[in-house]
């Protein structure tokens, strides 16, 4: 039925077998490898082998969403891992055989648009096709035999067609209509745009960043390269695009459940107040919330994260403040106990590293440890373990700030020392071990872990996705069919009229189309409809 | 007030779930019946939509097609149906009762979602009525609506909380909702794919429950899937992307591979697979039938078992 169709296209003609076989050249298995790739069978395979694909991705936590969770499983499972690693099985969707699966996929389907846009081209100007000679065997044929003028009544099925939206041509004694070629152009759109995300992904995507800043209240940063905690940027990323502009962290307010029993302490709301300073030096004030990113500069800033940062003061034996910082803790839970960790390295007689657990509503369990039982600041406490020896900060190796290897250090407080682990709470000095000075928290500050992304791709996928859903709704439910009246003089002088329809793909409504055109023609011409 | 709409939704709960009993055991009952031994009435039936019917299998004509047509006016059926929609109507209830005492759209939680969604199936189930007599679906449909209820009622129980920031976006409404409507789609597709896959049996080796001599041939019964499926491609299509633009707006990127990203992804894949099977040859028929019921098993997957085990951002499960 169509020739621009894959040979395996379920309307089209059987293979005939038994034919033997030109041998094939360099050129003809060339075409022969490109007519299995473009085939259907082809296509339909490699969209239920991407299906299958996909799947181990969603059972192993992968580089991408989940790095804690690789690193956690490699740990638990020491043995699997490196198999796993390296099948890329922890990059599912950057893998080799993923991204082979989507790329032959995409060339199939691009092997399948190219020819069926040139054939919808042609058939877009072509006019409707002859009448065949014999309507009965075609779908919904209807045919009256009528007392009518047969130019009349041909006149009224042309304007009959015409005005339901068919493409209609006149023939001596017949009218050929067609309908429905939206319907394949919204099938082309459907598919290009298909391809039209995967490009915008991969080229647009390229352009992009995507960068993370933990911000305490009070404190600002600025969008430069170096200010950024850890900085993603795409292939053709070039600093030069980065805008400078300021945001300050004026304060974070969190908004916890009081009311309703079941749900004591659950996040009601976070609204970080920020002021902005664009690029020309001008102030402004703004909010930032979950689902209510920051527009500036050309950058999204999300918040993404938030958490607590006791305000610590650490003093040498005579009393002079020699380390002062807001340190932000990482939450673990959902009640906020949070881990942080403070290096001290300069000031005292020896340097000192302190491993931290921070309670915003401590409470003591019957196990003798403390935990968290409201993420609110109610009666917050901090306790530290202790260590002294080398930190390791002096060689220029970058250290985590988040992490403190123990391994060559001494514990002076806490697990492993004579000394309990120190116990804090707001406005608390606490003597460190063996004379070294005092720790104080002066107080708790909030912070906000902050998102920033540049996407240029957004939108081109944004518009792409829309042009996916309008394709599939008008490739999918307008009908694509021709529908033919045809007139006959007979020997009584009397008029034969012969409706028949035929379906161009899916058209279950086709039938009662051509009924129904069959009985309005009839009221037109005033007949009664007498099959 | 909260507490009083948030106890009578429960009840609501509770009895919508006895009144499906009852109506999925008068859907057994008529499918009981249907395989009786053909009674005369049914028999008539069938002659005289012989010879008033065309041969065709088209919608308008599906009626005098199937003798399944003439089952219309057994007692089972009716008092079936009927049940149905007075426990589809108290279903419907317990969710309006939930939305109400928590102030928002009742489908923040898996109970929530379970509560809500089957309804949806319930709802889509008895429109479709109207369009087709799927009657027949009936002892699937409130079956497991009846399972899926109850467990939800049972084991995901859990009293109402507030939205958490993530949560709080009109795309809550919009797209959780359009993912329940498309599942209520592809849950009758899969049913009708069943039906049809028993049906090729007793046309090509005459096995199978004798019910099935009243059901739609299994050309028809794949063509109904085949639509049904198509509405539900739409919408599943379009969740697709209202996630994608919620997910950029609550966690900064469009699409991440998160786990129930991957599994909307993978069902997404398989329909449209099922979609192209229809138009390859060797893949009508059968095949396709298993795709759409592997497709349908993939959604459940994603409801259940992605939702209360796999680690990843879509954890509202609340469990």
């Amino acid at each position: 039925m169509d020739s621009s169709r894959p040979s395996d296209h379920f309307d089209s003609a059987p293979p005939t077998e038994g034919i033997t076989q030109p041998k094939l050249g360099f050129i003809g298995y060339v075409r022969f490898f490109w007519r299995q790739l473009t085939s259907m069978k082809t296509a339909l395979f490699l969209l239920l082998l991407l299906a299958f694909a996909a799947i181990p991705g969603s059972l192993v936590p992968q580089r991408s969403s989940d790095p804690n969770g690789v690193v956690a499983f490699k740990a638990e499972n020491p043995d699997l891992f490196p198999l796993l690693d390296t099948l890329q099985v922890f990059n599912t969707y950057t893998s080799v055989w993923f991204s082979a699966i989507y790329l032959l996929l995409f060339i199939s389907l691009i092997g399948c648009i190219v020819p069926r846009t040139r054939h919808h081209w042609q058939a877009l100007r072509t006019r409707p096709p002859r009448t065949p000679a014999r309507l009965e065997r075609l779908a919904g044929f209807t045919s009256i035999t009528a007392t009518a003028d047969a130019t009349a009544a041909l006149d009224s099925a042309e304007a009959l067609l015409k005005r339901q939206g068919y493409r209609v041509e006149r023939f001596p004694m017949s009218v050929s209509a067609e309908r429905g070629y939206l319907r394949e152009t919204g099938n082309l759109i459907f598919h290009m745009a298909l391809v039209g995300v995967l490009l915008s992904v991969g080229i647009g995507g390229g352009f992009g960043y995507s960068g993370q800043r933990v911000v305490v209240e009070g404190q600002k940063f600025v969008n430069v390269l170096g200010d950024y905690d850890s900085f993603n940027p795409g292939p053709f990323f070039s600093s030069d695009v980065l805008s400078p502009y300021r945001v300050k962290l004026d304060s974070f307010e969190a908004t916890y459940e009081t009311q309703n029993v079941n749900a004591i302490g659950q996040a009601i709301d976070y609204s970080a107040n920020v002021t902005t300073t664009d690029a020309s030096g001008a102030d402004d004030t703004a909010t930032v919330k979950v689902n209510s990113p920051l527009s500036i500069g050309g950058t999204e800033i999300y918040l993404l994260g938030n958490g607590y940062a006791p305000q610590l003061v650490v003093r040498d034996p005579d009393g002079k403040v020699v380390w002062a910082d807001d340190v932000p803790f990482l939450p673990q839970d959902a009640f906020l106990t949070s881990v942080g960790i403070v290096k001290v390295p300069d000031g005292l007689a020896e340097q000192i590293g302190m491993a931290g657990l921070f309670y915003p509503t401590a409470t003591d369990l019957d196990s003798g440890a403390m935990s968290s039982s409201n993420p609110d600041l109610n009666d917050p406490k901090l306790t530290l373990r202790v260590y002294s020896g080398d930190l390791g900060l002096d060689e220029g190796i970058p250290r985590s700030v988040y992490a403190l290897e123990t391994d060559d250090l001494t514990p002076i407080a806490g697990d492993g020392a004579d000394t309990k682990a120190l116990e804090l709470g707001v406005g608390d000095v606490v003597d460190l071990p063996n004379g070294l000075g005092t720790i104080e928290m002066t107080g708790v500050k909030r912070f906000a872990s902050f998102d920033v992304h540049h996407d240029p791709s957004q939108l081109w996928v944004l518009l792409f996705a829309i042009l996916i859903l309008g394709g599939l709704l008008t490739g999918l439910f307008i009908p694509r069919r021709r529908v033919w009246v045809k007139v006959a003089e007979q020997d009584g002088g009397d008029l034969r009229l012969e409706y028949a329809g035929l379906a161009r793909g899916e058209d279950p409504g086709l039938e009662s189309a051509v009924t129904e055109i069959a009985a309005k023609h009839s009221q037109l011409l005033g007949l009664k409809l007498n099959p | 007030m909260t507490h009083i709409f948030e106890t009578y939704s429960v009840i609501a709960v509770y009895s919508a779930l006895v009144v499906y009993t009852v109506a999925f055991i008068a859907f057994t009952l008529d499918l009981a019946r249907r395989s009786a031994p053909a009674t005369a009435s049914v028999r008539t039936g069938t002659m005289a939509t012989a010879s008033g019917g065309r041969a065709t299998a088209l919608l308008e004509r599906l009626a005098t097609d199937a003798p399944a047509g003439s089952s219309g006016s057994t007692r089972q059926l009716r008092l079936a149906m009927g049940f149905a929609v007075a426990g589809w109507v108290l279903h419907v209830t317990a969710a309006v009762l939930r939305g109400l005492a928590a102030g928002r759209v009742p489908w923040a939680n898996m109970f929530e979602f379970s509560l809500t969604a089957t309804a949806i199936i319930v709802g889509v189930f008895l429109a479709a009525q109207f369009w087709q007599d799927l009657r027949f679906l009936g002892v699937y449909i409130i079956g497991f609506t009846m399972l899926l209820l109850g467990i939800a009622s049972v084991n995901f129980y859990v009293p109402i909380s507030p939205l958490p920031p993530a949560l709080q976006s009109a795309w809550l409404v919009i797209h959780v909702f359009v993912a329940s409507l498309g599942t209520g789609f592809f849950a009758i597709g899969a049913g009708l794919s069943i039906a049809q896959l028993l049906q090729f049996r007793r046309e090509t080796t005459g096995r199978g429950p004798g019910f099935l001599a009243t059901l739609p041939s299994a050309a028809t019964l794949e063509n109904l899937a085949y639509r049904v499926i198509l509405v539900g491609f739409v919408f599943w299509t379009f969740t697709l992307i209202a996630g994608a633009i919620w997910a950029e707006r609550a966690w900064g990127r469009y699409w991440g591979w998160d786990t129930k990203e991957v599994w909307t992804f993978i069902i997404w894949t398989i329909f449209a697979g099922y979609i192209h099977a229809r138009a390859t040859r060797g893949w009508r028929g059968s095949r396709s039938a298993w795709l759409a019921i592997v497709g349908f098993s993939a959604v459940m997957f994603n409801f259940t078992i992605v939702n209360l085990f796999f680690k990843g951002l879509h954890t509202y499960s609340g469990l």
